[in-house]
């Protein structure tokens, strides 16, 4: 569950731009008739995402209206829910993995490169409001360990070194590109392919004379 | 070692095309009508004789879940299929290979899965921090669609099948089935009270069946090469082929699919390059994602990797996320980690749970320093007890059985680290 958050007093207002409107009943109309509350989730994520990544409380009120809910349900799932950021956050969001997986394979260096670098300490936000770092739970990309997610992208195969490059392109404008940072495409082992070493066989096909 | 010609996950590294014309070259989307033209009771029947048990980690029977679904639809009551790829156990990363590599194996099988139990509508519900691959797959699903394979007549089966990505928003409990029904619905990701179970009061109130990723897309190949095929491989009860995600201290980490049953020493020596400094350089493996005890090398020497083995073991295979530790391991720390997650994680509303976890996560975090007292060992062992089966959903016997399995195997270690503190403190205090 998120931290306990004081509730945003700004009260800066809220509202769709007409591409997010034309979005939002896009999503809506996934759910069947008087099912709205459904898009909930994915219309507060795109309020954050108008709003420089976080949830003002006036942004949350227009997501209730917008869905004819009781303000109150809408609160709850923004605070119920670890995504959605209560307070603001700077441009990039660095989310360390420091779970079991990445914390075997090197976390904690990746997490002191990233405190030093940015010179911020878990939950603070750069002065330039460039960055803020958080301790995240695991990202699922464990083969790949330790990774880090930076907005939408994971990092992985990390080392201080890499994570400390990734950081200094994002600083200078640059959007490094995803993924591993040893050369793997994916999840294979780095070695080489341990399995699927030539193209498959020929497909399984279904077989003939039945139904058809 | 499975042949890679009974391999299910033939791009399952993205090396070729993960679009619909690579798909059909692999032999995705080929007679999936004359499929669908066997009915549906054809369809669960060779599911349940190919064996098959859920990939998310209960390893229940899918075709007997799929039987649990009202064999008619009620006016007003539509029949939902709920795709589970909320992927979230530490060590597990297997859903996001098949997610963004395979997305044609899911779809095929979302539809397939849909006629077997009746249903026109899937949701496929995705962990929020996976954008990426929910758009990944939402271009396989649109590619689909401009293809006829989904929407009216899909695949010219007959049968109107649509399907939609619902992205989560970072929480854990979701990935239990009837939190994420809850969470579906619009509301906190607090799991429900069963029965009524999902297959007759579901999403919405509906019949509903929640099915893992891996499950709904190893269907189409199970039917294409027949149940029996698929229960060939592996023993009785345990079947089948089933990704494994080999992660920590080994010398190359990867996911790779194996036949169930593979011995765990066999599947980190063969595909993940061995444990870092050699098999007599482990100390533990948690073989199936952080929820299940973890094994000594003493018993990893010879474990197989499947439910049986492994539940024979006292562990599980879980969502076969394997976490290997070397002899360089702290795994007091280890387990404190996972302690961690599981309070972060708890979604409060059971007490035991609630409660229980930062109890529990609190203790492990001074048995790593030894800051305890011994009898506090037992105590502690007692405590996971009285959180484990008294709460709705199984998080908290997630939370218990990795300290159990700690005690089990690790309390010389813990023992000794008490006795050094105590022993530390005398010397300050004389």
């Amino acid at each position: 569950m998120s931290d306990v958050t004081p509730l945003d007093t700004t009260h800066a207002e809220f509202a769709f731009t007409d591409a997010n409107r034309a979005e939002a009943d896009r999503i809506i109309r996934k759910y069947p008739e008087g099912r709205q509350a459904s898009a909930v989730m994915p219309l507060l994520d795109l309020a954050q995402r108008q709003n420089d990544g976080w949830l003002s409380q006036p942004a949350i009120e227009y997501v209730a209206h917008f869905l004819s809910m009781p303000a109150i349900r809408v609160q709850e799932v923004a605070t119920f829910y670890t995504m959605y950021n209560l307070k603001p956050v700077g441009r990039h969001h660095v989310q360390v993995c420091t779970s079991l997986s990445c914390a075997l394979r090197g976390a904690q260096a990746v997490m002191d490169t990233c405190k030093r670098v940015l010179d911020i300490g878990v939950g603070q936000t750069t002065d330039d409001d460039l960055f803020t770092l958080s301790e995240v739970e695991c990202l699922c990309a464990c083969v790949n360990a330790p990774m880090v997610q930076i907005d939408d992208d994971f990092y992985e195969d990390l080392s201080a070194e890499t994570m400390e490059t990734i950081l200094n392109e994002l600083r200078d404008g640059k959007t490094p590109a995803p993924g591993s940072r040893i050369g793997r495409r994916s999840s294979e082992p780095a070695g080489g392919l341990t399995t699927l070493r030539v193209s498959p066989s020929p497909a399984v096909k279904t077989k003939k004379g039945e139904g058809r | 070692m499975l042949r890679d010609q009974d391999r299910i996950f033939t791009n399952i590294y993205g090396i070729q095309d993960p679009g619909l014309s690579g798909a059909e070259s692999r032999g995705d989307w080929d007679g999936t009508d004359a499929l669908v033209a066997r009915g549906r009771e054809w369809i669960v029947d060779e599911v349940r004789k190919s064996q098959l048990r859920g990939r998310g980690g209960a390893g229940f029977s899918t075709g007997m879940k799929w039987s649990f679904m009202p064999k008619e639809t009620v006016a007003g009551r539509p029949h939902y299929l709920v795709v589970n790829g909320d992927e979230g156990e530490p060590g597990t990363c297997k859903d996001r290979e098949i997610m963004r590599h395979e997305p044609h194996k899911l779809i095929e099988g979302c539809l397939l899965a849909g006629v077997a139990m009746g249903a026109h509508t899937a949701y496929v519900y995705i962990r929020g921090e996976f954008r990426r691959v929910a758009e990944a797959l939402q271009r396989a699903i649109d590619e689909a669609y401009a293809a006829g394979k989904l929407g009216p007549n899909a695949a010219g089966t007959g049968w109107d099948f649509d399907i939609h990505v619902h992205l989560g928003a970072g929480a854990y409990i979701c990935g239990e089935e009837t939190a994420l029904i809850e969470s579906l619905e619009g509301k906190k990701g607090q799991p429900r009270l069963k029965p009524p179970f999902p297959a007759n009061v579901g999403l919405y109130g509906c019949p509903t069946t929640v099915n893992n990723v891996e499950t709904i897309a190893v269907v189409p190949t199970i039917l294409r090469r027949g149940g029996d095929w698929f229960a060939n491989l592996g023993r009785a009860r345990n079947t089948g082929t089933k990704l494994f995600n080999i992660s920590g201290h080994v010398n190359q980490p990867c996911t790779v699919e194996e036949e169930m049953g593979i011995s765990l020493r066999d599947l980190i020596e063969k595909h993940a390059g061995g444990v870092t400094g050699g098999w007599n350089n482990l100390l533990a493996v948690i073989p199936g994602g952080s929820s299940v005890p973890l094994l000594p090398k003493s018993i990893c020497d010879s474990v197989h990797m499947d439910f049986d083995s492994l539940q024979a073991a006292k562990s599980g295979l879980g969502t076969a996320g394997v976490m290997v530790m070397d002899k360089s391991t702290d795994v007091v720390q280890a387990i404190a980690r996972l302690a961690k997650f599981y309070k972060h994680e708890s979604c409060g509303q059971c007490t035991p749970c609630r409660e229980g976890t930062g109890w529990m996560s609190r203790v492990m975090d001074r048995l790593v320093d030894g800051r305890a007292r011994l009898e506090e060992i037992d105590l502690l062992e007692q405590v996971t007890r009285q959180v484990e089966g008294h709460t709705i959903c199984a998080l908290g016997d997630a939370a218990a059985w990795p300290i159990q399995g700690l005690i089990r195997h690790f309390r010389p270690e813990i023992e000794r680290r008490i006795r050094e503190h105590q022993t530390a403190e005398a010397q300050k205090a004389a």
